[in-house]
């Protein structure tokens, strides 16, 4: 019985006690590990290119953290080590340029995305054109205004309202049944079938083959740019670099094209 | 451990006693409790801090935040009350029936809280979505869960109401069953037995796990979102709500944590006394 608050103590002591006994890591066969907090959208792509960069590289590891462009720079701004932020927009780049956490004019565009309605495989509300989702009774969801592809969508659909009449917008989010936090989870309530329809990314449509799309003409759609940019707190600013002009380059390029994004213009 | 003996002052075994008996027991029961505290309090400090600025108010008492809270308290309610009905009995029959497969239901009851919230959503999409294994035979008589408020409140009950049912089990667990066996020869019915003397008995256990179903549903976020959704006014609950906060504005995030924790600070204290007047 006497010897069991010791145990407590020795419990409480032991991760800083272990921690200072380990070997420090000798330079020269330091593993380098490259961090990229991208936007959730480039999930799938970058998780490829990630691999290529790996091969490419011997003894780099590239981790991702793949969130909404908003919780990312926040988590950026509150001291996460990262050392490259891809945006799904230029505000939040923006933001960070303004806080010194990016060099002022070292963001580049290198990618461009656009929006397209998605609809489960069995498209059981049967539907065909733009017009459609104003239907009443459909299950539409969408990503929250909060997040860029959210943001991108009612502009888009501000613009069809101009088109299909000024109360179009205002009957397709009636229509609205849940404005998901981010565009994968659009995708998952869609594929999942509990949603007759969804807005996305191209890319994200290219990234679940199976469901059915209708195209937004490029009139009424939004071009999304998506920059992306070494972080000025980075400890491997040329690795960031590198792996950049790499995202920038004909293979990165084709990459991001077979994943349904455009390159920039 | 050496002991200072023989011709020592009294005054300095004493002391020693004490310095001994202070450093071998309470601390080593205060200072592992004060490294936990702190973890407690320092976060949610930090969030206090951070959170007064000129735009508190404005964010705290917006219509978003209003809404998502009044839709927190309603769906957690009902989970309580629906973890109460049909969980008491459940409890009641676990603690005082023998019969086969019983370890495999409390196995059942234990598991959900246990699983990550975000298993619990995808299970229960999966299982009462629209076209979910379930949900399909509900659909056909026009019945929807997902992206409802019923949604939300199956989410919150399948989380939250095993800890009810858990602490209620424990309660009439404990209970005498001489005291039952005493009910019994005046000629008291399973019901009678059950309602004037199993019930009053585990009071204060059902009271503790009903408080911790309600905290717990109050702050249920992973299941809800993927089985309920995230509709202002519908589907969007606190938790919700400052999550999208984040995305949007760290203020807004902070503000809406704070009015969450000055809440569930009241509804713990308020019931603590509840629980005071219960034993006395």
């Amino acid at each position: 019985m006497r010897g069991f608050p010791y145990l407590f103590l020795v419990l409480a002591l032991l991760p800083g006690g272990c921690g200072s006994d380990l070997p420090a890591p000798t330079a020269d066969s330091e593993p380098q590990t490259l961090t990229v907090f991208a936007a959730a959208s480039l999930t799938d792509a970058f998780t490829e290119i990630g691999k290529n960069f790996e091969s490419a590289n011997p003894g780099l590891t590239v981790t991702f953290n793949f969130a909404g462009s908003q919780a990312l720079r926040t988590q950026i701004e509150e001291g996460a080590p990262a050392d490259i932020f891809a945006s799904a927009n230029k505000t939040e780049m923006d933001t960070l340029v303004t806080s010194a956490h990016v060099q002022q004019g070292i963001p580049q565009i290198f990618l461009n995305n656009k929006l397209v309605v998605i609809l489960p495989a069995n498209n059981s509300a049967g539907l065909s054109k733009l017009e459609d989702l104003a239907e009443p009774g459909i299950k539409l969801v969408l990503a929250a205004e909060e997040v860029p592809v959210g943001k991108y969508t009612r502009q888009a659909l501000e613009q069809m309202s101009d088109q299909f009449g000024s109360d179009f917008k205002d009957k397709v989010l009636a229509n609205v049944v849940s404005n998901e936090d981010n565009v994968k989870q659009v995708v998952a309530k869609v594929q999942l079938d509990e949603a007759d329809a969804g807005i996305v990314y191209t890319s994200d449509s290219v990234a679940a083959p199976e469901l059915k799309t209708i195209e937004i003409p490029n009139e009424l759609n939004v071009i999304a740019e998506y920059p992306i940019a070494p972080l000025v707190n980075s400890a491997n600013v040329d690795l960031a670099t590198a792996f950049i002009n790499y995202l920038l380059s004909p293979d990165g390029q084709s990459v991001l094209r077979k994943w349904g994004f455009a390159p920039p213009e | 451990m050496a002991q200072v003996a023989g011709e020592s002052s009294r005054d300095f075994l004493n002391l020693m006693n004490k310095l001994k008996s202070f450093s071998d027991a309470k601390w080593m029961f205060i200072l592992p409790g004060i490294f936990l505290l702190a973890l407690f309090l320092l976060p949610l400090l930090a969030l206090l801090v951070r959170s007064i600025n000129d735009d508190f108010f404005t964010y705290a008492l917006s219509e978003q935040a209003f809404k998502a809270l009044r839709l927190s308290l309603i769906t957690s309610t009902i989970t309580t009350g629906g973890a109460v009905m049909f969980g008491t009995p459940l409890a009641y029959i676990l603690a005082r029936w023998r019969f086969r497969f019983k370890s495999w239901v409390e196995l059942l009851i234990d598991l959900p809280i246990v699983l990550p919230p975000s298993v619990a959503g995808l299970a229960l999409l999966i299982a009462f979505g629209r076209r979910g294994l379930f949900g399909s035979m509900l659909n056909v008589v026009g019945i929807s869960l997902p992206f409802t408020t019923a949604a939300v409140v199956l989410a919150q009950t399948f989380v939250a109401a095993p800890l009810y049912v858990r602490s209620a089990r424990i309660g009439f667990t404990e209970i005498d069953e001489q005291l039952e066996e005493a009910a019994h020869v005046e000629g008291a019915n399973q019901w009678q037995l059950f309602w004037e003397v199993m019930f009053p008995l585990a009071g204060r256990a059902l009271l503790s796990g009903a408080i911790l179903t309600w905290t717990r549903a109050l702050g249920e976020f992973g299941a809800t979102i993927l089985f309920a959704g995230n509709l202002e006014g519908v589907t969007q609950t606190m938790p919700m709500a400052i999550y999208l906060g984040f995305e949007r504005n760290l203020g807004i995030a902070l503000s809406l944590s704070v009015v969450l924790i000055i809440v569930s600070v009241f509804l713990l204290m308020l019931t603590k006394r509840l629980e005071k007047r219960e034993r006395d």
